[in-house]
């Protein structure tokens, strides 16, 4: 095994620890956070996959320089959404998770 | 035979990784979340990705661990307003033992199939490098990444640019600045000294290297995204030094600040169309100087809507802006 391989697979555990939390958290700031983390995952193996030639492949590394910054912005906006629902819940979290009158 | 400091790099993220999800605490998960974006810039490293590791450092960690700290601050403030001594318990177990084992065993299988898929991966698949190196004397720049962002796929990169655009068109409907609790020192102009000083030595240092990062992205690892990931920095750094109304352009600039470069992005493309070309199929000799037009605007829209993403929200019209003394929002 080589640690380019290595890397991808930790990304892919990356990607898996996140998608556990984003269903057993119920916070919806947990659950941004673990998004973040899956996009971490996915970004790792994207660039572990690039590091397998002797020169990095560089299409990957554009794709994920984008991927980075669409990111950030998609977790701003997902912050926002999150202030919201507590300012007009009272906590939050999602409705379908609570009882019908809480 | 891998490298001992990968592997103790790889154990360290997972580690960090997994303390951060599970933590109740969120504003320890966040703290562990940027030390995780750290060592995950350290990664990108040693997977001979620079351009990766310097976006990472200044937005993967800083403006993104800075984006969740804030909304914790706020969060707390909203519990507090409504009379909630402490959050209210977040129930870890919904679904009782037999949804936590069936949601652990379902992860576990999607984790090892993706697994199996990576470990099947054919090795020595050439990718997309060669394609790049054959034609990269004809791109305008000797950077490969450049040359593929602004070049090869530099239609990816404009719909890129205009995602960052919705993100903020997004933001603002949805909310109105309310000034986060990091900042309130900054609204009220009681910043410790120590930091006034602190910001007024680093702000023009980060501008002069957003400057030299979107220059040297022509021939080494930097452009656009890492100047304006620095710009954006440099605007949050401002945000919690001072009040927003001395940190922030007028309205009308701010609005054409953010949509700068996705307009001259278009505008190119446009006049490359109306010139009988494709879009953006730039003409010989032109690219490399039109590859830093567009560099350079896109770069003060990034850096313009990261620091305004920072605020979270549309900063009103009725705010108290003294409009005659913001002549500058320089230090």
């Amino acid at each position: 095994m080589t640690a380019t391989t290595l890397y991808a697979l930790a990304g892919i555990a990356l990607f898996g620890l996140g998608l556990h939390a984003l269903i057993v958290r119920a916070h919806l700031v947990a659950r941004i956070l673990a998004l973040n983390v899956m996009g971490a995952g996915v970004f790792m193996f994207l660039i572990a996959v690039a590091a397998r030639n002797e020169t990095p492949d560089p299409v990957p590394h554009a794709l994920v320089l984008t991927g980075i910054v669409v990111a950030v912005s998609a977790t701003a906006l997902a912050l926002v959404l999150a202030l919201r629902v507590q300012a007009v819940r009272g906590r939050a979290g999602l409705a379908e998770e609570e009882s019908p009158d809480a | 035979m891998i490298p001992a400091l990968d592997i103790l790099l790889i154990v360290a993220l997972l580690w960090l990784a997994r303390q951060a999800l599970v933590a109740r605490d969120l504003f320890k998960g966040v703290v562990l979340f940027i030390a995780f974006g750290l060592l995950l810039a350290l990664a990108w490293v040693r997977l001979r990705a620079p351009d990766i590791a310097l976006a990472e450092a200044a937005i993967g960690s800083g403006l993104t661990g800075a984006l969740f700290l804030s909304t914790l601050g706020r969060l707390r403030r909203m519990e507090r307003e409504a009379g909630q001594a402490e959050p209210p318990p977040e129930d870890g177990r919904r679904g009782g033992w037999t949804g936590g084992f069936l949601t652990a065993a379902g992860t576990v299988l999607v984790t090892a199939l993706l697994g199996w898929a990576v470990w099947a991966l054919p090795a020595g698949a050439p990718g997309l490098g060669d394609a790049v190196q054959a034609r990269l004397g004809e791109s305008g720049v000797s950077h490969r990444v450049t040359a593929v962002l602004l070049n090869f796929r530099a239609y990816d990169t404009l719909l890129e640019v205009g995602v960052l655009l919705v993100a903020i068109v997004a933001v603002w409907a949805v909310a109105r600045a309310d000034f986060p609790f990091v900042t309130r020192n900054a609204e009220a102009g009681s910043v410790p000294p120590q930091q006034t000083a602190l910001v007024n030595l680093l702000v023009p240092v980060m501008l002069v290297v957003a400057g030299y990062l979107l220059w040297i992205g022509a021939t080494a690892p930097g452009g656009a995204f890492q100047a304006g990931a620095v710009l954006g920095g440099a605007g949050v750094l401002l945000l919690l030094s001072r009040p927003h109304w001395a940190v922030l352009p007028e309205r009308r600039w701010m609005r054409t600040g953010l949509a700068a470069g996705l307009l001259v992005f278009l505008g190119v493309g446009l006049a490359l169309v109306i010139a009988g070309r494709r879009l953006l199929e730039y003409p010989a000799g032109w690219a490399g100087a039109l590859i830093l037009l567009i560099e350079a605007a896109v770069t003060l829209s990034i850096g313009l809507t990261l620091t305004l993403l920072f605020l979270g929200g549309r900063p009103a019209a009725g705010d108290p802006a003294p409009t005659m003394t913001h002549t500058n929002q320089q230090p």
